[in-house]
Formats: C-alpha cells, sequence, structure tokens
C-alpha cells in the first residue's frame, strides 16, 4: 500500500541549492573584497568592477544563499510541526524553480549594470514582479499547509516563518512600485525624502524580517531538535515573537541620521532600534538556554556549535545595532567600515551559521543516510568559519572606528587633520585581514560542499511517512 | 475629517496614543502569557510539537510515495 510522505523533494532541492548559492555569494564576496584590498585587480572590465559585482554579492548571499535555506527549512519545519504534506501540489516546484529564474536573472542583469540603485532591491521591475509572483505561491503553500494541519497548535516556528513570508511580500511590493519606462529601466514612484524613507523601511525590515524572523524560525526548530530537548521557555518565546515584530517595522529611520529626513522620525528610528534589544536577547536567550543541563553535548556535536554559535554572534550583533543607532555613535560609525563589520556579525556570524547547521542536520536525513559523511569535517568547517568570522569583523571595527576618528578630526584652526585619501592608506592592513577571515569562511564552505557530495553519493532520496498525529 | 480624526493625526496626540496602544497590548500579552497556571502548563505543552513524531520515522523511498 502506498503511504501518504512529506514531500523532501523540493526540501532536498532547496537545501542543495543553498550550498551551491552559497559558494557562489561568497565567492563573488571576496573577489570585492580582494578588489578593495587591490584596487588595480580587474580594471577595464566593466561587469567585474566594484559597482557591478557588490549587489551581485549582496543578493547572492541574502535571496539566493539565505533564501534557499528559508525556503528549505520552512517547507520542512512546517510539514514536520503541522504532521501534513506541503499544499499546493505544482505551485511547490514552481517555487523552486521560480526562485532559481530570479537568482540567475540577477546574474545576469547586475553585472550588465541594469539596476534601480535601490540597495537590497536592486532588480528591475519584470524581475520585481516575477520575485512578487513567486512569492505569493510560497505563501499560499505555506498557508496552506497550515490550514490543513493535523496538530491544532501552531508551533512558534512557523509563526515566525509566516511573518517573514507575509512581511517580506509587503515590503517587496511596496518598496517596488516604479513607473517603468523601458523594459530594464523604471522610475520611483516615490519622491526624494519619501523614497530614502520608503527605502529603509524596506532595507531594515529585509534585515528584520527576511535575515531575522525567518532564522528566528529556523533556530526555533533545530536548536530544540539538534539538542534533543524543547526550547527552553515556550511562554517567551510568544513574547519574543510579537515583540519583535512590532518593534522592527520602526526602526528602518536610523539609516537616515542627519539626513533631510524630519528629525522627529529619526528619533523614532533610534528608539525602537534601542528597545530592539529586549526583544532580540529574550530570544537568544531562549534558543541558549535550550541547552541548559546539557552543555557537555556542544563538545561533541559540531552542528549544535554551529547553531549555539550562530546564537551568541545573534546576540552580539543585535546589541551593537542598538548601539549604533544612537544618534552620536552613528556619527561616527555612520558611512564607515564598522558598519560593514556589523552588518557581517550578523551575516556570517548568525544567518549563515544557523543556515548552515539547519542543513547540516537536514542534508542526513533527506538523503536517508544516518549522518553527514564526515562529522570531522564537519567540526573543521566549524572551527574554520567561526575564525573567518572573528578575523572580518574584528578587522571591520578597528577600521571603522579609525576612519571616524580620522574623518572627525581638526585642527585647532578649523581645517581637516587628516585628508580622505590617508584614511584609505590606513586602512589596507585591515583589508588584507578581511580578505583573509573572508576566504577561510568560503574555505568552510567548499568543505561543506564536499561533505553534503560524499553524503549524496549512492544515496537513495528518502521521504518520511506522515502517521497519524499525537495529542496537541 | 470629522473632528476625532482631525485630533488623532495631530502629531502631537498621534504620538502619545501609539505610545499607550503599544504599552498597553504589550502588557495585555504579558499578562495573558504568564498568568495562569493551566493557561501557562498549556502553553508550555506546546514546545514538545518538534518531537511528537519522532520515534514514529518510516523512510519511504520516494519513488513508492503516493504523491512523489
Amino acid at each position: 500500500m502506498q503511504q501518504e510522505t512529506y514531500n523532501y523533494r523540493v526540501v532536498r532541492q532547496f537545501a542543495v541549492m543553498t550550498v551551491v548559492w552559497g559558494i557562489v555569494g561568497m565567492l563573488v564576496g571576496v573577489i570585492i573584497a580582494a578588489q578593495l584590498a587591490f584596487p588595480t585587480l580587474t580594471d577595464g572590465i566593466s561587469w567585474l568592477s566594484y559597482g557591478r559585482l557588490r549587489p551581485l554579492h549582496t543578493n547572492a548571499v541574502i535571496f539566493a544563499f539565505g533564501g534557499s535555506a528559508l525556503f528549505a527549512t520552512s517547507y520542512y519545519v512546517v510539514q514536520r510541526t503541522c504532521q501534513a504534506r506541503l499544499f499546493g501540489g505544482p505551485l511547490v516546484g514552481f517555487t523552486f524553480w521560480g526562485w532559481q529564474l530570479i537568482i540567475v536573472l540577477a546574474a545576469v542583469t547586475l553585472p550588465l549594470g541594469i539596476t534601480s540603485g535601490k540597495e537590497y532591491a536592486e532588480l528591475e521591475w519584470p524581475i520585481d514582479i516575477l520575485i512578487a509572483v513567486v512569492w505569493v505561491c510560497y505563501a499560499v503553500v505555506f498557508f496552506g499547509t497550515i490550514v490543513k494541519r493535523k496538530v491544532s497548535h501552531i508551533y512558534v516556528a512557523n509563526w515566525f516563518y509566516g511573518a517573514f513570508i507575509l512581511t517580506v511580500a509587503l515590503l517587496h511590493i511596496v518598496n517596488s512600485m516604479v513607473i517603468p519606462v523601458t523594459p530594464t529601466k523604471a522610475y520611483s514612484l516615490y519622491p526624494g525624502a519619501i523614497d530614502a524613507m520608503v527605502q529603509w523601511w524596506y532595507g531594515h525590515n529585509a534585515v528584520g524580517f527576511f535575515l531575522t524572523a525567518g532564522f528566528l524560525g529556523m533556530m526555533y526548530y533545530f536548536v530544540p531538535k539538534q539538542a534533543g530537548r524543547p526550547v527552553y521557555s515556550y511562554r517567551l518565546s510568544v513574547v519574543h515573537f510579537w515583540a519583535l515584530i512590532s518593534t522592527y517595522m520602526w526602526a528602518g529611520p536610523h539609516h537616515l541620521h542627519y539626513t533631510a529626513l524630519p528629525d522627529w522620525a529619526q528619533s523614532v528610528g533610534m528608539l525602537f532600534s534601542l528597545i530592539l534589544l529586549a526583544p532580540s536577547w529574550g530570544g537568544m536567550i531562549n534558543g541558549i538556554m535550550t541547552l541548559s543541563g546539557a552543555w557537555h553535548k556542544l563538545r561533541t556535536d559540531p552542528i549544535l556549535k554551529f547553531l549555539i554559535v550562530s546564537l551568541s554572534f545573534y546576540g552580539m550583533s543585535t546589541f551593537e545595532g542598538p548601539m549604533m543607532s544612537i544618534k552620536t555613535v552613528n556619527a561616527l560609525s555612520h558611512y564607515t567600515d564598522w558598519t560593514i563589520g556589523h552588518v557581517h556579525s550578523g551575516a556570517l556570524g548568525w544567518v549563515a551559521m544557523v543556515s548552515v547547521g539547519a542543513i547540516y542536520f537536514l542534508l542526513p536525513k533527506l538523503f536517508g543516510r544516518p549522518a553527514m559523511y564526515s562529522t570531522r569535517l564537519v567540526e573543521t568547517h566549524f572551527w574554520i568559519a567561526t575564525i573567518g568570522v572573528v578575523l572580518y569583523i574584528a578587522s571591520m571595527w578597528i577600521a571603522g572606528v579609525m576612519q571616524g576618528l580620522m574623518w572627525r578630526a581638526v585642527n585647532a584652526d578649523g581645517t581637516l587633520t587628516y585628508a580622505f585619501i590617508e584614511s584609505v592608506e590606513r586602512t589596507y592592513p585591515y583589508y588584507y585581514v578581511r580578505l583573509l577571515g573572508g576566504l577561510l569562511f568560503l574555505g568552510g564552505m567548499f568543505l561543506m560542499a564536499f561533505n553534503m557530495v560524499k553524503t549524496m553519493a549512492g544515496a537513495q532520496s528518502a521521504d518520511d511517512a506522515i502517521h497519524a498525529p499525537a495529542a496537541h | 475629517m470629522p473632528e476625532w480624526l482631525e485630533w488623532l493625526t495631530d502629531m502631537q496626540y498621534t504620538k502619545p496614543v501609539a505610545l499607550v496602544i503599544f504599552f498597553v497590548t504589550f502588557v495585555g500579552i504579558l499578562i495573558y502569557v504568564f498568568t495562569g497556571k493551566k493557561r501557562g502548563k498549556r502553553l508550555e505543552s506546546y514546545k514538545d510539537i518538534p518531537f511528537l513524531d519522532d520515534d514514529q520515522e518510516t523512510k519511504v523511498s520516494e519513488k513508492d510515495s503516493k504523491d512523489g
């Protein structure tokens, strides 16, 4: 008799592409880090210029690598916690192929210089429409599965995934409102400072909902599963959810301190950013304390190391973010490499490491293996990645503070102490260290790819059968 | 515009009203979540959902699955 199973095919597809796009996105990141250390590296090749590759890097790591990880894990988690097969039939496959098409279109158009110029939303309007269509299908699949669930309560991880899906749809559609002029060019519907505010309402909530809420959903499932014990406090997770989603929405204006944006809006952004510290740390503590009484597992389980260290980086960057949103601190940090360090403590330390941990958890299950091909390689990956992140962010912190101090230094007569080029010259050593950190992190991803291929080799794709649910 | 809406959309009133709404809602959630022994027990029982089907895992090859 044929038995109904979970749909693991799409989870497998997205899980494998997470590793592939992780390598591609981080490789482009390493190339642009090398360009900053060696500025003449790709002279004369327009499509390899820094201005073209930088948005390719951000799009590839956020939407291709991070997006694939979110699709893979959300599809797995929603099925397992609802004990129901994914809703939507062919729509499920469409979300995979549609998302891959969008990534390929981005990889072609951005190096060609086709861009809207909006940070993290550079893709031109025809691709934006495709994103909206795929995203709506994603929402139908996800919420359709929730509707047909066989477990009465909706587990908290799904709340975070659900908020991420709904909010990203809202952000993307509102921020992408344009007047098309040609198939590859359009102009924003919003004027001046309003355009800037809409852009950073989008930009900061891309961080808050794409890079935080979705990955917190990941954390609330994979940390307890890998630790073999339930989350520390379910009640705290409920407060964490509502506090986080209601606060993040208002923090965007801190990207526009000391600009034409009204001063009160800047202050609102600063204040809500400071408030954000509380729910962020509540979530981090909830995740880390899940290991309470089982800390010894960290000694032997490299996947758990990835997950728990990612939470430590999450705590660190969500402390740093509110501090940097304070206007007087921002006056020093803004436009410097401190911001780059902050972003990467979140992007590499939190987002990439929690994704890597979750994918390591999933791969053996998706390919019917008892464990990854080599646990020792996972351990090596963990240490290489951790050292890489630390080198990256420490070098950028030092470089950023140095730049900020040099730019604001004035002589007794009011003239600037340093020319801008002097601050660039002094930054070079830190650019070399950053490049080394990036290379280490990328090297870890290659190890992961090797381990993944070996785990998949000869394996038969296997799906878990859906059983009658227990009480709940 | 009705008078009450005019009052509400005046920024000097909008801001404190928004603050009160946020604060009251947040306190309401805290009270709901952390009071009531039975409710607390029920909420905490949901943390076991990821482990409900752990001991029932049966692998089915993709080609043999019903919808595979």
